[in-house]
């Protein structure tokens, strides 16, 4: 019997045991997943629970029902990966060898790398939203904010689901006018990039969207230090913000493991091959999702993309054949906007976020870099998608892995650039 | 992309003054866009870190982080916007002769 092992059983490991479960005959193959626990976290809904759109009970689920029949999970934690052995350690000291390896551990906020953020105000005047117990005391520390000045930093790039801040921001601009309180309330975005966003086209449409809504943008500032009890957050070239209401995104590094395995980069994100998804490590080992050190974004809809992929490749591995360098570095990201609505950027490692429609030519349905109340349902619907499409690694109909410029407006980049 | 003669070599830059080709960059171009930044002169700590970005860009294909120089090389972050005031990672890449670092998307 050969053994598929894959470690991490989120969305990208999900998927994964489920495409190559169909894929490998039963017969010789057997596929193990693990995971540290059973709480599966649809992480895209965390964005919702600050303003009380979503609370725990829409968020998680158990892992194991979305495990398919003819995979083993084991909930154990993985203590140390082995590739020259082609084995893995889990924490109780057990030992699992594999003939394949999927990385899919994922990536993690550590507030810790920031002077300061977890001191006496973690919590209290400072809150993240990138965790569930983060998520769910910040809903409560909105709920009791009457006003003042609310900052959100991004500690550092990269972060997973990098429009999260700014969705976050347009929700609570619509968060506090529902309250009725908005004029109350200073919305400020400090941020490391130059810009609302990193390319110029969407960077420009996100950049007047949040002067529409009277959020004030910090720009290239890289966060040194937290003063919680004067409740002043600096920067390295030493400018000061004060606030009332610190919302950060801590550094994003990869899974513990990774690192105590001595296969990451300075981020503790394992370096793959941007193409094919191979692991520079080992021919037999691969990666998808957030723990590559691919300059692609962290997101859901990248590690659907990065499956069909994988499963190729892994398929090709098996058989002794060439991968294939399919992987474009594709994301298609539903940016909330409040108000009942949403944009919508469908963009790669080469192509920026473009107007136009989606995924169709004229009819859309839905609109690229444009608010419309469409996209907005198309966000709420993927929470329904991740949860049976997505994770059971099937198509989603219409949208294809590598980018596509059928309805994109191209002028738009001309006249940026 | 436009070419500037810069220390007495002709190089190309992107429209943000960056060098396009790290084989055109010399020494003597370093101390002057340091200079023009108002870095002056370039001490041995710089030199670790342009030898450094220079190097790892020649491995990577691509400039480094600031938190990847400061892991590498054991210069601190504080020390960092020290030698190159405001933006280290930016810096450091434009007196190297490298292209902007890319914020990750
Ligand atoms: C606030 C927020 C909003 C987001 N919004 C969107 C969105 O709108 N659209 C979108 O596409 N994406 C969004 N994302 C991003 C998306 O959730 C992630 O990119 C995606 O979940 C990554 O999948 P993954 O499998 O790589 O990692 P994960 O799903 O995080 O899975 C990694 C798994 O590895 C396990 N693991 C790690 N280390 C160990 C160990 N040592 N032992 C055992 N198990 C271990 C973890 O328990 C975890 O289950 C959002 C993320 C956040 C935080």
């Amino acid at each position: 019997m050969k053994k598929l092992l894959i470690l991490g059983a989120g969305t990208a490991g999900t998927m994964m045991a489920a495409k190559m479960r169909r894929a490998l005959p039963r017969a010789e193959w057997s596929v193990t997943i693990v995971d540290q626990d059973d709480d599966h976290l649809y992480q895209p809904g965390l964005l919702f629970i600050p303003f009380g759109v979503y609370d725990e009970s829409d968020v998680v689920r158990p892992r194991s029902r979305y495990v398919p029949r003819g995979v083993e999970l084991l909930l154990s934690g993985i203590d140390v990966i082995e590739p020259e052995e082609s084995r893995v350690r889990l924490g109780d000291g057990t030992l699992v060898d594999y003939d394949f390896l999927v990385i899919a551990t994922g990536s993690r906020i550590v507030p810790e790398e920031t002077d300061g953020l977890t001191g006496p105000g973690w919590q209290k005047n400072v809150f993240d939203f990138y965790t569930l117990d983060g998520a769910t005391k910040l809903h409560r520390a909105l709920e009791d904010f009457t006003g003042g000045r609310l900052v959100l930093n991004v500690a550092e790039m990269p972060i997973k689901c990098p429009v999260a801040p700014l969705e976050f921001l347009f929700l609570a601009d619509w968060y506090f006018h529902e309250r009725g309180i908005r004029d109350r309330v200073e919305l400020v975005y400090a941020t490391p990039l130059d810009g609302a966003f990193t390319k110029p086209v969407a960077s420009a449409r996100l950049g007047s969207l949040l002067e529409d809504k009277g959020i004030r943008v910090e720009t290239l500032f890289n966060a040194g230090s937290v003063d919680s009890e004067k409740r002043i957050l600096s920067s390295w070239d030493e400018r000061e913000v004060d606030y009332d209401l610190l919302v950060t995104v801590p550094t994003n590094m990869g899974a513990e493991v990774i690192e105590r395995s001595d296969l990451g980069d300075e981020l503790g994100f394992v370096p793959t091959d941007r193409n094919t998804l191979q692991a520079q490590v080992a021919p037999n080992v691969f990666v998808i999702g957030d723990a590559t050190d691919l300059p692609s974004s962290k997101a859901g809809s990248v590690a659907h993309f990065q499956g069909e992929i994988l499963e190729h490749n892994l398929l090709a591995a098996v058989a002794g054949k060439e991968l294939a360098p399919d992987f474009d570095g594709h994301a298609n990201c539903f940016v909330e906007t409040g108000f009942g609505k949403a944009l919508l950027i469908d963009f790669n490692y080469d192509v920026e976020p473009l107007p136009g429609r989606f995924p169709l030519a004229k009819v859309g349905p839905m609109k690229l870099l444009e608010e419309s109340r469409m996209n907005h349902w198309g966000k709420l619907a993927f929470r329904w998608i991740y949860w049976n499409q997505l994770l059971a690694g099937r198509e989603i109909p219409l949208v294809q892995a590598q980018l596509s410029m059928k309805g994109k407006e191209t002028t738009a980049a001309a006249q940026a650039a | 992309m436009t070419t500037a003669t810069i220390a007495g070599v002709q190089v190309d830059l992107d429209a943000e003054g960056f060098m396009t080709d790290p084989k055109q960059w010399t020494k003597e171009i370093a101390e002057t866009i340091a200079r023009d930044n108002g870095i002056d002169p370039l001490t041995q700590k710089h030199w670790q870190v342009i030898d450094f970005c220079r190097a790892d860009n020649e491995a990577k294909g691509t400039p480094p982080t600031v938190r990847r120089i400061t892991k590498q090389t054991g210069i601190s972050t504080k020390e960092m916007y020290q030698l190159f005031p405001k933006g280290p990672g930016v810096l450091s890449s434009k007196i190297a002769g490298l292209t902007k670092p890319k914020g990750c998307i």
